[in-house]
């Protein structure tokens, strides 16, 4: 879906969201609040400069103290893989992004990623993944890497590659794929009205990470849940 | 050869660990007898490892009390898969709840585990979140990148989150590899195979040179653990003021370098004028003090 239409849908009484190079910043109204709201338009990949402004508004909103809402609104493509920003750091880029939206949530501000286009690795990461809470809207395309690339990587063939995704949520790309590992919340109802299912979220933020227990109730992660209790019942013993 | 002696880049995770750690003071969680195994290796018909290719546990450091985790470089490439992630996430949610003096996260990790794409790229997510609540908490969580995978991919991303990271000159820190960039935009972006290239643009002298890394250090274990005693008593709190201040260092980065073409470009920006690949860690450390010392907040 382009920018423009999922905001109207997500804020139907008005937003004064811009978008510039791909990066969307701006306000508006969810529930009583005003909501300070980023994000990536146009599969554009994450860049430096990109990953710098989004963690602007963010800390911004921080500074503000008002305890709003942010939204991070995703159609983005991967991390901008060039040498340029590799050079400059890119990961701390990234990482600053991810830690300014934790800040935020430990600021009393409730955090929520919108996947409503694609979205992969390092540029998923850094934002939605970085939420407390992420929602995906039907027909979105969060992947960390499409099959013919993890076929090269793997030295897979490619139809038994198709053939093993058709079985396991664990590798594969896909909404559904990352409903089951419990990565995506849950997944809006597109023929409901976007906003009043958003505003909805601020009542059921969860207190603390349950991506892990989710991931075991929905089968795409069997093991993960059990592994980090038991590490942490060793840690108690030691 | 002495422990101290021995070369981290080319050693193993468990070894780095008891090279690092006081002497027999390391409890390991998890341990290879309790089979932590990927479930899904299988179905690529890939051997298994009984810790999944990470050590995860407690002991000690200069005496005091700190969690570790070492990637193992070897298996896998160190990457993130479903088990190995929530070992990781583990050990950092015990953190939270036990407070010990720090934790260190050894890297030797390539990102995230293609055949369990969607679990290590959501452990890493975990991770990333974890690290932040076990700082929020007063626990430093100190990196140390030195092994043959450095840290890239969503291992780069975790380190960015560290408060504080060591780096020796093999310790390569980045997101997209050099491959993968040469794969998606051509040779003439990156040439994957021109090693000083790779080096001068992730490897630890350019990161340490331009904030990347907090400290830097000598290829073995003696040197590293001084250079992690000295950033967990150095961590930045996680709070409004630091995240500022790192977003004031980023901005002031791009500002200054966002237009060099290449690595040296930058460092004789910084008035460093050697010939920095050369330059051994003595010769090195003294260009880092003379420019500035620590970079700061993280």
């Amino acid at each position: 879906m382009a920018q423009d239409d999922i905001l109207a849908r997500l804020f139907p009484e008005g937003h004064d969201v811009r978008v510039a190079d791909g990066i969307a910043t701006g306000t508006a109204p969810l529930g009583d609040a005003t909501a300070t709201v980023i994000g990536i338009a146009d599969a554009t990949p994450l860049g430096v400069e990109g990953a710098l402004s989004l963690a602007g508004a963010v800390l911004a909103a921080v500074e503000r103290g008002d305890a709003a809402p942010i939204l991070v609104v995703i159609d983005s493509g991967s991390q901008r893989m060039r040498r340029r920003d590799e050079l400059l750091g890119l990961n701390e880029y990234l990482a600053h992004l991810a830690k300014s939206l934790r800040l935020a949530e430990a600021r009393g501000h409730p955090t929520i990623g919108v996947i409503h286009g694609h979205s992969a690795a390092g540029a998923f990461i850094a934002t939605a993944l970085a939420t407390r809470m992420l929602v995906g809207v039907p027909g979105a395309n969060p992947t960390v890497m499409d099959l013919p690339s993890v076929a090269r990587v793997t030295t897979l063939p490619l139809d038994r590659l198709e053939a093993l995704a058709r079985d396991t949520a664990v590798f594969a790309p896909g909404l559904d794929n990352m409903v089951a590992v419990g990565a995506v919340h849950r997944v809006l109802d597109a023929e409901a009205p976007l906003g009043a299912q958003l505003a909805g979220l601020l009542a059921e933020m969860p207190d603390r990470d349950d991506r892990d227990r989710l991931g075991a109730e929905r089968g795409g992660r069997p093991k993960a849940a059990e592994i980090a209790a038991r590490v942490v019942e060793a840690a108690r013993d030691a | 050869m002495s422990r101290d002696a021995a070369s981290w880049y080319e050693s193993t995770a468990r070894a780095r660990i008891g090279d690092l750690l006081d002497d027999g003071a390391f409890t390991e969680f998890l341990p290879p007898g309790e089979r932590a195994t990927s479930p899904h290796l299988a179905l690529f018909d890939l051997p298994e490892a009984f810790d999944d290719g990470i050590v995860v546990g407690r002991g000690r450091l200069d005496g005091r009390d700190v969690f570790v985790a070492a990637q193992e470089g070897r298996f896998m490439g160190g990457a993130f898969g479903e088990v190995h992630g929530a070992k990781l996430v583990g050990l950092l949610r015990a953190a939270f709840e036990i407070r010990p003096a720090a934790v260190l996260i050894l890297f030797d990790t390539g990102g995230v585990r293609l055949q369990e794409a969607n679990a290590g790229e959501t452990a890493i997510a975990e991770i990333m979140r974890a690290i932040c609540e076990a700082r929020i908490a007063g626990v430093p969580v100190i990196g140390v990148v030195g092994g043959r995978a450095g840290a890239f991919g969503g291992g780069g991303l975790i380190a960015g989150t560290c408060s504080g990271l060591v780096a020796t000159e093999q310790g390569r820190i980045g997101v997209s590899g050099p491959e993968v960039i040469e794969t998606n935009h051509g040779v003439e972006e990156f040439d994957a195979r021109d090693r000083a290239l790779v080096w001068r643009t992730t490897g630890g002298k350019h990161r340490a040179l331009t904030g990347g890394a907090d400290a830097f250090a000598e290829d073995a274990a003696a040197e590293l653990r001084s250079a992690a005693l000295g950033l967990m008593d150095a961590a930045a709190p996680f709070d409004a003021g630091t995240l500022r201040a790192e977003h004031d260092r980023l901005a002031g980065r791009l500002e200054r370098f966002g237009s060099a073409q290449d690595a040296p470009e930058i460092w004789r920006d910084l008035g460093v004028t050697e010939d920095v690949p050369a330059l051994d860690t003595a010769e090195f450390g003294a260009v880092l003090d003379r420019i500035g010392g620590r970079h700061g907040a993280r």
